[in-house]
């Protein structure tokens, strides 16, 4: 009733309470909207304007001509471009679903109770902190075939008798970079599911001991529904950013077919033939695809928008 | 009275022309920074201002060669004046030669008789001569001496086969005295530039000639290109090791220096760290010229790399920019800069002076591998060279790693380029 009144009272005046309220919350937001869209909105309008050009960065002057959807067009048909994608998606599903079960067997394992654990959480985030490039050329010679540790190691434990040559047997290639990523970003999923295993109340298990649950049961029925909220952060989150993968490819495997990411494939257009048009349509082809996965996700987890 | 405003002209001619001498011009030149680079640079372009009155400015550019390219694009394409002589790639002739003034108006014939030959072609454009070559790189083969010698063999290889035999041989005897991890021959396998330098040699020395002719033909599909490409997938898992196929220079290096492999095709640099105190192969190996095929129009061939000089054409002081490259070219400097620096001369004349013999010998034996040096087709290509590259290098590494066979590899190679060249370079 009260609402009502003053709803009707301030109508009178003019402007109502609530918009005057949203006025404000626009004023407030204003800030960060105009510096999204100078840091993201322009880039991706000038690439989508780009890509319907055809733009030689390495000729001079530089020349622009509208094309229309001509790059598209090619993108459709480019092979390699398609053979980029289904990798990009093989290393995407590979590496976070590997990353998502130790990265949840690392987080429980590490929010027990024992000596030592702070020292262990530390140490786990090692292969996360250290810089991807560095860390991939380390893999890079770990894998060599004649000098490698790896190798060295396996034949050792006597796990094979010859040596692989992990990053250039075209079978290998793919496989081997996945575990590089395995390796370096597990520390990190752990780090977000660690997290989300922190918030759930001790209560709970002990309620779950008191009514005889099994292990399983405990992380089955309490454990696993809890933590949702926070497995669908870090799986989007990862999902995302495996999408974009460049470096480690990059520095692993180059620009061999085989391994070639979408966003190796954009930089080499880019920056190595300097074809800013078709360049620029990969990479709202790469801005489409991840599109695309954040839609399935959010259509079919049920992820809340708001 | 004439004869009074005669005097006074020539008075005032003599002011001006003396003024202008006096005061000189002010160049702007830039260098790379790699090493002793800058200051061997800085030192003799300080000697030519000395001798001739001018005023040089040395400008330091990036390391890394794509950064440094970047740089030079933003100057050129604004018309800037700032650098009057640039110091570029030899695979860039191609890419900014519509910048730079032909520097064939201040050198005569002879005066280009001096330099590699290859080099000087390359770096024409459109008849031009745009750029004068002033040091290099080349590809070279690296062998073992003391394991030459200890199976019976007198000298490095001067074929494929050969070298093949040779490295059989080694690799059996070395793996059976206990080294499993021993290799006939390590070399540039990987998706990157650097298989496109390898893969040259072998298709040159074929006389498959250079991927895209310097009237800008594709030229890459035919038989004794297949035959050299398929040669060295032959060598894939027998006498190189099946990584081979990734390795980047330092990858075959790393094998090589561990005293683990007969055979290296490397780069000049890789000397100098071979030779290193701590070098397990310290004084046991040697460098030649690489093989060449054993059919009868075999050639030996050499990838070339290496910097240029050139002059912008918006530089307001052309001539004595000429000058300052004619200097910064001339024997004694390159002597200088070979005696000091290591820098591998771009005159022949050079390799054979005698403080050079003297001093860094080695440099005295790389001299044959200029005489076959092969440049890559960057300056027929212009700005498509890194397409026409990537292309080639895919297409070869398709074949390395057993995923095609050479002839189709290359007709397909064609199908590409054919499409890359569309209505012109």
């Amino acid at each position: 009733m009260q609402e009502t009144a003053v709803k009707k009272r301030s109508a009178k005046g003019g402007i109502s309470l609530e918009s005057r309220r949203a006025r404000t919350a626009w004023l407030f937001l204003a800030p960060s909207l105009i510096v999204i869209a100078l840091v993201a909105g322009y880039p991706l309008f000038r690439t989508i304007q780009l890509s319907l050009t055809q733009t030689n960065l390495l000729q001079f002057p530089l020349k622009s001509n509208f094309v229309g959807l001509l790059n598209f067009k090619f993108l459709v048909q480019d092979a390699q471009w398609w053979r980029s994608v289904q990798n990009t998606v093989v290393f995407t599903v590979v590496s976070v679903a590997a990353e998502t079960l130790l990265g949840l067997g690392i987080a429980m394992l590490v929010n027990a109770k024992f000596p030592g654990r702070g020292a262990m959480r530390t140490a786990m985030l090692i292969p996360w902190a250290i810089p991807t490039v560095v860390s991939a050329q380390m893999w890079r010679w770990m894998y060599n075939d004649v000098y490698g540790v790896i190798n060295d190691m396996l034949m050792k434990l006597h796990l094979t008798d010859k040596a692989y040559a992990w990053l250039a047997n075209p079978r290998l290639m793919l496989p081997a970079v996945i575990s590089v990523d395995v390796w370096k970003t597990t520390p990190f999923m752990a780090l977000l599911l660690l997290a989300g295993l922190q918030s759930i109340p001790t209560e709970l298990y002990e309620a779950a001991r008191v009514d005889g649950a099994t292990p399983w049961q405990n992380f089955v029925r309490v454990t696993l529904p809890l933590l949702r909220p926070a497995l669908l952060v870090a799986l989007i989150f990862r999902t995302l950013d495996a999408l974009r993968v460049f470096d480690a490819i990059y520095v692993m495997t180059g620009t061999t077919p085989n391994t070639m990411s979408m966003a190796v494939y954009a930089r080499q257009q880019l920056v190595d033939f300097g074809l800013l048009g078709y360049g620029s349509a990969m990479s709202v082809g790469i801005f489409v695809i991840i599109g695309l996965f954040v839609v399935a996700y959010v259509v079919s987890l049920g992820v809340e928008v708001d | 009275m004439k004869r009074i405003w005669l005097a006074l002209l020539v008075l005032v001619g003599g002011l001006f022309g003396g003024a202008a001498l006096a005061q000189g011009v002010t160049l702007h030149i830039s260098c790379g920074a790699v090493g002793n680079e800058l200051t061997l640079c800085k030192d003799e372009s300080q000697a030519w201002a000395q001798q001739t009155g001018n005023t040089v400015v040395v400008v330091s550019t990036p390391n890394s060669s794509t950064d440094r390219l970047a740089l030079y694009q933003q100057q050129l394409g604004a018309q800037s004046d700032s650098i009057d002589v640039y110091q570029i790639d030899v695979v860039w002739p191609g890419i900014l030669g519509s910048y730079f003034i032909d520097l064939g108006k201040y050198f005569n014939q002879s005066d280009l008789s001096g330099y590699i030959p290859a080099l000087v072609t390359n770096d024409q454009y459109e008849g031009k001569q745009v750029a004068i070559p002033w040091f290099n790189d080349a590809g070279l083969l690296y062998y073992r001496t003391d394991l030459l010698k200890k199976y019976g063999f007198d000298g490095p290889p001067t074929t494929w086969d050969q070298l093949t035999q040779m490295a059989q041989k080694i690799q059996a005897g070395e793996r059976a005295a206990g080294n499993d991890k021993f290799w006939g021959y390590v070399w540039q396998g990987n998706a990157y530039e650097g298989l496109t330098c390898d893969a040259l040699e072998w298709v040159y020395s074929y006389g498959g000639g250079t991927i895209v002719d310097p009237q800008g033909n594709i030229t890459i599909d035919n038989a004794k290109a297949a035959a050299a490409i398929n040669m060295a997938a032959g060598w894939v898992g027998t006498i190189s090791p099946p990584g081979v196929t990734s390795y980047q220079e330092e990858d075959a290096r790393g094998v090589w220096q561990a005293g683990n492999a007969a055979f290296m095709r490397n780069w000049p640099y890789a000397y100098n760290p071979g030779q290193s105190a701590d070098s397990p192969i310290k004084d046991k190996f040697g460098v030649a010229a690489l093989p060449k095929a054993s059919t009868p129009d075999g050639q030996n061939a050499a990838t070339l790399g290496g910097w240029q000089l050139a002059v912008s054409r918006f530089s307001k002081h052309q001539a004595e920019a000429a000058d300052l490259v004619k200097y910064l070219t001339s024997p004694q400097v390159e002597t200088e800069r070979a005696v000091k620096g290591s820098f591998l001369p771009s005159r022949l004349a050079v390799y054979d002076d005698p403080q050079v013999i003297q001093q860094n010998n080695f440099i005295h034996q790389l001299k044959p591998v200029f005489a076959s040096a092969v440049a890559r087709p960057a300056t027929a290509t212009k700005q498509k060279y890194n397409q026409v590259s990537s292309a080639f290098w895919t297409a070869v590494h398709n074949v390395l790693t057993g995923q095609a066979q050479a002839n189709q590899a290359l007709a397909g190679l064609k199908t590409q380029l054919t499409r890359i060249k569309g209505t012109g370079w």
